[in-house]
């Protein structure tokens, strides 16, 4: 990366968006997918190719394939087939993306994005442009326009915050699903969602972690507890029998800072004495199938209620992650439901029921402490969290596909005394994008991210500036693993946690020994400890 | 380009609509306006059809405001609605004040910060020129139906409120023509928006502000003899068109553009006059984990189930103590 911080400018568009070419620079895109990967799935085409390449060694029919695909999913999904119609071209969502403000590229803007597919609909699926053409905005589909829709639906995170500004809610994530499908019917694919979709395919979770290896992650877990705590809390693993199934992501036992938010949720089920089990199949909420295709969302999560049927828990527990939540709160109960082997979700501690989950089953961990909280459940002492100056990042899919707002900020609130909201704009259903979802967050597309991240960076420090914030607390996998980078670009000195984080730090547990250290190690201050 | 291809259509169409006229006098009007009705009824109902017959496989809406979930957490009803009646008032709020794009704001880059500014013009500009147009539409009304309705009548008479000028000079119809040439102009001077405009975009617009121009003028300047109007529009409503006395090339233009634009609509973004009604994003609860939405075309795919995982990974399972499905089924054998 360039020593000095990347020039963002407001710039005027210019040039014609319908000339398809694009410039594979280093830095600004995501890599292929490797052969193996696209071969452990099953998927079309698997090859050594790249990008940069001038062959992308496409199928032959590589056209037929795709506009066909396209004449499938345009009788299959409403919302594809309504979203290229009635877009009227307002403007109202074009600054409202991330990357368009961060990289000034109008072909960044949502509207612009969609026509890409759009042009190439009117060409080969509707009167006028079938009989005019370019005059009624059509293109036609070439190879070029193959590696523009790569550039662009890899150039989007899938957020929705276009669709929250568009009058007719055209969301642009739709459409750049269904390009990623139609790209996948070709070999257009890349590294970072396949080979984490492969991995999860085979070993349960993304990271590609087996079964002794996730259960060794989550004793050394409970080893670090006893040293911080003095408590020995216990590790169930694919325990039959047990009440409620606890399902996270991946990186909450194999990366930081998601590690200290497990061991606050080991903290948090102990200290409750929950009858619960992990699960090392159904080692992974998270789903990159939900960045590649429908069927590949769905081949991914069926795991997830197998489990649960297997086990015979009652209901399922789900911990803290965006992208996961979208699957498993709009997707998986239509996908892979009805969830009839299980019970409509009763809280075993303080005997709430989750009507809002009688359904799916499935409850977001946030509800499930917001409640213990408002019950009186727990004891927290929020001055242990008294180092940190919080702020909370909305993350995009529980804000935008689910309204998920209220429950973290309970808890944060609650968990610490220091808590400063970003500007109005740029939070809950507003909120910004980390700038590397949706399958983006990898470091060759690191350029592109930051610039991606920046417009939430930049609310950042603002609060960092006016209330000297010194943690972005958030609830989502892909934040934690990415937003700290982007922090130490554009606002060093913030760093990301959890809220469980927060939680596991706050809560008073019965025959705890004093704390001198909080979840990460550091030392709490000495009225802290003594008080 | 795009743009004077706009206006030289537009140009076309109301050359077409004098020569029409001189050719085949009001009879030529006759034939333009049913053509233009029919293919804009039977356009729209095809493409209403078209869109209502793909499913709707995932319950996908865009939530903007706090779920419905613990009783004591107070949901936004019409931001994120969990039930029908929050679902018809989002859409009514979408439909009749333009909801989303209220919340329009505007990003602007200021010494390496981002400021977001307010922007509610487009909002205002779009509702200005809806409602004046259905209160326009409405009022022509009076041109179709003898009696006339008292509705009718009414709006006619608060439209024209201010009684200036003769004859009665209408609120809709400034603030019709100010709203059309801000939405052009706009079109025009926004770098933005002039990207990504294309020829439907200026065609509509055009369109609408010749209909407007030549309505107005028939009104305000070369006075149409609004006895005539009627009688022929009575006769057209009626399936009975009646050769009136001369309308003159102003009324030809009006009507034939008119024609025009509505046989257009089923073919471009003016469908989305039908299509807001059925945007999944707006018009489904959000109750997805409460009620299950059904997929009509769910299909059977291809997992890795429990038993080929434990297969898998059998030694290492065992190796770390991990119960097996193998094992349960020894133990209850055994019992
Ligand atoms: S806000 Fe909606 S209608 Fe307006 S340009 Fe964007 S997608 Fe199109
Ligand atoms: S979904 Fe997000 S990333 Fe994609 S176009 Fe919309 S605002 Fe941009």
């Amino acid at each position: 990366m360039p020593q000095e911080l990347l020039r963002i400018e407001a710039k005027k568009p210019g040039g014609n968006w319908t000339d398809p070419a694009v410039q594979f620079r280093k830095g600004v895109f995501c890599y292929s997918a490797a052969a193996k990967n696209v071969r452990a799935l099953d998927l079309p085409n698997p090859r050594d190719w790249q990008p940069f390449d001038a062959d992308w060694k496409l199928p032959p029919d590589w056209k037929r394939i795709l506009l066909e695909g396209m004449k499938e999913r345009l009788e299959k999904y409403r919302s594809f087939r309504l979203f290229m119609d009635i877009c009227v071209r307002c403007g109202a969502c074009a600054d409202k993306c991330h990357f368009y403000v961060g990289s000034g590229d109008p072909k960044n803007m949502p509207v612009v994005r969609a026509e890409l597919m759009r042009s190439v609909y009117r060409r080969y699926f509707t009167l006028t442009g079938r009989i005019f053409g370019r005059l009624a905005g059509g293109r036609e589909l070439t190879e070029d326009i193959v590696k523009e829709w790569f550039y662009y639906f890899y150039q989007c995170t899938e957020c929705r915050r276009c669709s929250v500004f568009c009058p007719y809610g055209i969301d642009t994530a739709e459409i750049t699903m269904i390009g990623r499908e139609l790209l996948n019917l070709i070999g257009c694919n890349t590294n970072w969602v396949l080979e984490p979709a492969a991995n999860c395919f085979r070993t349960g979770n993304h990271l590609g972690i087996q079964p002794h290896g996730f259960k060794d992650s989550l004793e050394f877990a409970a080893d670090e507890l006893e040293e911080i705590t003095g408590i020995r809390v216990d590790v169930p693993i694919n325990r039959k029998g047990a009440e409620i199934l606890f399902v996270m992501p991946s990186a909450d036992y194999f990366a930081e800072p998601h590690y200290y938010t497990l061991l606050g949720y080991m903290m948090l089920f102990h200290e409750i004495g929950l009858d619960f089990t992990f699960s090392a199949f159904a080692s992974e909420g998270g789903n990159f199938g939900l960045f590649s295709s429908h069927e590949l969302m769905k081949r991914l999560n069926a795991k997830v209620y197998e489990e649960a049927k297997r086990l015979g828990v009652k209901w399922i527990l789900g911990g803290e992650c965006g992208h996961m939540w979208r699957v498993l709160h709009q997707y998986m109960d239509t996908m892979n439901g009805p969830a009839d082997f299980l019970e409509e979700p009763v809280s075993p501690i303080t005997g709430t029921k989750f009507e809002n989950a009688r359904s799916t089953r499935m409850v977001h961990i946030c509800e499930f402490t917001a409640d213990l909280i408002h019950s009186g459940k727990l004891r927290l002492d929020a001055s242990r969290n008294d180092r940190w100056r919080v702020t909370y990042h909305d993350s995009c899919n529980p804000a935008r596909s689910m309204g998920l707002l209220e429950e973290p900020r309970y808890i944060i609130r609650n968990a610490c005394h220091r808590f400063f909201e970003m500007p109005e704009n740029t939070i809950r259903e507003q909120t910004f994008c980390c700038g590397s979802g949706a399958g983006l967050g990898t470091d060759e597309n690191l350029e592109m991210r930051l610039r991606g991240g920046f417009p939430r960076a930049n609310a950042v420090k603002y609060v960092q500036e006016k209330h000297g914030v010194n943690l972005l607390a958030c609830i989502c996998a892909i934040d934690k693993a990415t937003l700290p980078t982007l922090l130490e670009y554009w606002a060093p000195g913030v760093e990301v946690g959890g809220v469980h984080e927060l939680l596991g730090n706050a809560l008073v547990m019965r025959g705890e020994k004093p704390r001198t250290t909080d979840l990460r190690g550091e030392p709490l201050s000495a009225e802290v400890t003594h008080a | 380009m795009q743009v004077v291809y706009s206006f030289g259509a537009v140009g076309a169409v109301m050359v077409a609509a004098a020569a029409g006229l001189v050719i085949g006098g009001s009879a030529w009007i006759a034939v333009v306006a049913y053509a233009g009705f029919a293919v804009f009824l039977a356009g729209f109902c095809y493409r209403v059809v078209q869109w209502a017959a793909a499913p709707v496989p995932f319950r996908v809406p865009t939530t903007c405001g706090q779920q419905t979930s613990l009783p004591w957490i107070k949901s936004a009803a019409l931001e994120n609605p969990s039930t029908t009646s929050g679902v018809l008032g989002r859409m009514g709020l979408e439909i009749l004040l333009f909801r989303s794009l209220f919340r329009n704001s505007q990003a602007g880059l200021h010494e390496k910060r981002l400021i977001l500014s307010e922007q509610k013009y487009l909002w205002l500009a779009a509702l200005a020129f809806h409602w004046s147009m259905l209160v326009i539409l409405v009022r022509h009304l009076r041109l179709f139906v003898e009696p006339v309705p008292a509705l009718v009548v009414a709006l006619a008479r608060i439209d024209g409120f201010f009684q200036l000028g003769a004859p009665d000079f209408y609120v809709s119809d400034m603030v019709l023509a100010c709203a059309l040439a801000y939405l052009l102009l706009r079109r025009f001077r926004d770098p933005v928006v002039r990207y990504i405009s294309q020829f439907s975009d200026y065609f509509a617009l055009l369109a609408l502000i010749g209909i407007a121009a030549s309505g107005l003028s028939m009104r305000y300047v070369t006075r149409v003899d609004v006895v005539a109007v009627k009688q022929f529009a009575l006769g057209l409503a009626a399936f009975h068109p009646v050769r009136p006395a001369a309308l003159g090339a102003m009324f030809a233009v009006h009507l034939t553009l008119i024609s025009v634009l509505a046989a257009y609509i089923p073919f471009s973004k003016l469908m989305h006059m039908g299509g807001v009604f059925l945007s999944p994003t707006r018009n489904l609860a959000n109750n997805n984990r409460a009620k299950r939405h059904v997929n009509p075309w769910n299909y059977p795919v291809k997992t890795h189930s429990y038993a080929e995982w434990e297969d898998d990974f059998r030694a290492k399972l065992k190796a770390a103590d991990i119960p097996l499905e193998a094992d349960h089924a020894t133990r209850a054998s055994a019992d």
